[in-house]
């Protein structure tokens, strides 16, 4: 079977996703290609050629492929399922904004957030924000997956994969690409975080939040992330929250200040390697899940913590 | 403008849903229900519509069991006009539910269709984007702001790393994200008036689209548990703590 890994990029660097994703597809065939939609996609396509196991890397280029259009990227995929009997997405805002369309189009049913490839029609994914896990068999001809990053090791690279630019689809009628905002933040994206420093409603004002999470998070080199009381409560901005409906990490190490543990936020972290919880509460449920919890308040705990960072050297 | 909403029925947003033994699926018996979240600030906001003049009917429709005419009628007290119930024990995959939606559609002609980006029960995230490609009206996903003008919706989505404005031409399909609003409580006077709103109820059969599952649910399992942590005193014993597990 050949399948086709969509690349996660930001029109400028290829982004690490790209190659947790190729794993998940090395799982089902041996014949798997990449496609670079971008506004302009020779060196990203140069980049994922590199990427071990990768048979054949297609770039196709248009400004709406650049906008990241749903409409423009999911009719390019479409119009090359001829040639493929599965395409892997990766589970970002962007994948999940064009895969249902691809899979509607080909009339077969999207499986979401695959984080297991059991065989090539059989695949696990979490249900109920992740307190469920369910194995589901494809009978569909083609199969359309959305594939959760931070379940898969990603690729090595030193491959040499030939690269071939594809015909872009025409710019979709109804749509029109009006402004993007995109934060630029010194701090690492927190989808792809080695370490993530969160707080919660305990932080009790935005100046607090600022004042003990984010010195924190960058003495480690850590993204910052909030629980989704904390943004409702106006102390993070919502791109911050971590949980079911929010963003879905698994850094190495997932430090959580201040933050009870509800089932939405755990849903979004507790595939953590390592948890580190900090709440003056020993009851709260973020203890259950983590490897070392400090029953402290925050507002001595994390000075010291500072000071011991320091230390050591950090 | 007609507003069309799907809500669903799911599992209550504060309650762990638990594996069945036999790893059927979920129990759901004597669980709470209620409207899922996305669901609810898609309501709201189509209500905000309505009262802002620029909408002039919000219709609620659900697919789903007898019970799902309460989330309707929930739909109808924050302000919906009137609801439609597409009656199924079966528990339909996203395709399928699409398909059902665009049937609908076909006979409700409505310009903007608003719902919820992702049902908290199967975490799909894929109703929205297969009903706008199979209706081949634009869509705008993860809405956190939106705005109707000129026949055309401006919408503020939610994307990797900050936001995106995009402009749509109506009839559009646009998928609302939990920094759109925040829905109201339905007042008591509203409950009792909409008790007396319109509620149709039609059978799914009589909808005649294939609904049939394309996925074979193998399993449904618990995810491992983790393993139990230790306490640490001080914070510098944390520090040697990760030191020693390898993650600074």
């Amino acid at each position: 079977m050949a399948v086709l890994v969509i690349a996660d990029h930001d029109n400028t660097t290829l982004k690490d996703n790209t190659h947790k994703v190729v794993t998940a597809a090395l799982a089902m065939s041996g014949d798997v290609d990449v496609l670079v939609a971008s506004a302009s996609s020779a060196a990203l396509g140069a980049a994922a050629a590199k990427i071990t196991g990768v048979r054949k890397v297609l770039t196709a280029d248009s400004p709406e492929l650049g906008q990241g259009l749903a409409e423009a990227v999911g009719d390019l995929i479409v119009g090359l399922m001829g040639g493929y009997d599965a395409v892997l997405i990766p589970a970002t805002s962007q994948g999940k904004n064009f895969s249902p369309r691809v899979a509607a189009k080909l009339d077969v049913a999207q499986i979401s957030e695959v984080i297991e490839v059991v065989s090539p029609d059989t695949f696990v994914r979490p249900i109920y924000a992740g307190n469920a896990l369910e194995t589901v068999q494809s009978a569909d001809a083609k199969k359309v997956l959305t594939v959760r990053p931070t379940a898969f090791k990603p690729a090595a690279e030193g491959g040499s994969a030939k690269v071939e630019a594809t015909a872009p689809p025409g710019a979709p009628a109804k749509v029109h690409f009006v402004d993007q905002k995109i934060v630029k933040s010194a701090r690492p994206d927190l989808g792809a975080a080695k370490i993530v420093v969160s707080g919660g409603r305990a932080m009790g004002s935005a100046e607090e939040f600022q004042k003990v999470i984010e010195p924190l998070a960058d003495k480690l080199g850590a993204a910052v992330g909030a629980s989704r009381a904390a943004v409702d409560a106006g102390y993070a901005p919502n791109d911050y929250q971590v949980g079911q409906t929010g963003k879905v990490v698994a850094p190495e190490l997932y430090i959580a200040i201040g933050i009870s543990g509800a089932i939405q936020h755990l849903a979004g972290m507790k595939d953590s390697k390592v948890i580190v919880a900090i709440n003056k509460d020993g009851d709260a449920p973020i203890f259950q899940v983590a490897d070392f919890g400090l029953v402290s308040d925050y507002k001595t705990a994390v000075p010291d913590l500072m000071t011991a960072l320091t230390a050591a050297g950090k | 403008m007609k507003v069309l909403v799907p809500v669903k029925r799911v599992i209550d947003y504060n309650v762990k849903a638990r594996v069945k033994s036999d790893q059927t699926g979920v129990d759901l018996a004597n669980v709470k229900m209620s409207m899922n979240p996305f669901c609810e600030i898609a309501v709201e906001e189509a209500v905000r519509l309505k009262e802002k003049g620029v909408a002039t009917e919000v219709v609620a429709v659900s697919i789903g069991p007898p019970q799902a005419s309460e989330t309707l009628r929930t739909a109808l007290a924050m302000g919906a006009d009137r609801a439609i119930l597409v009656q199924t024990d079966q528990d339909l995959e996203p395709l399928a539910v699409a398909k059902v939606l665009k049937a609908i559609i076909a006979e409700e002609a409505p310009d903007l269709v608003l719902m919820g980006k992702q049902a908290i029960d199967g975490d799909n995230n894929a109703v929205g984007q297969m009903l706008s490609a199979l209706l081949d009206w634009p869509q705008a996903t993860f809405a956190s702001e939106l705005t109707i003008e000129g026949g055309k919706a401006k919408v503020t989505r939610e994307v990797d790393g900050g936001l995106q404005i995009l402009e749509v031409d109506l009839p559009a399909v646009v998928t609302a994200d939990l920094r759109l609003n925040e829905p109201r409580y339905a007042s008591l006077p509203n409950i009792m008036k909409a008790k007396k709103k319109e509620l149709a109820v039609k059978e799914l059969a009589s909808v005649g689209v294939d609904t049939a599952p394309r996925l074979k649910v193998v399993k449904v399992t618990e995810p491992a548990k983790r393993a139990a942590g230790i306490k640490v005193e001080t914070a510098g014993d944390l520090v040697t703590n990760l030191k020693t597990a390898g993650v600074l």
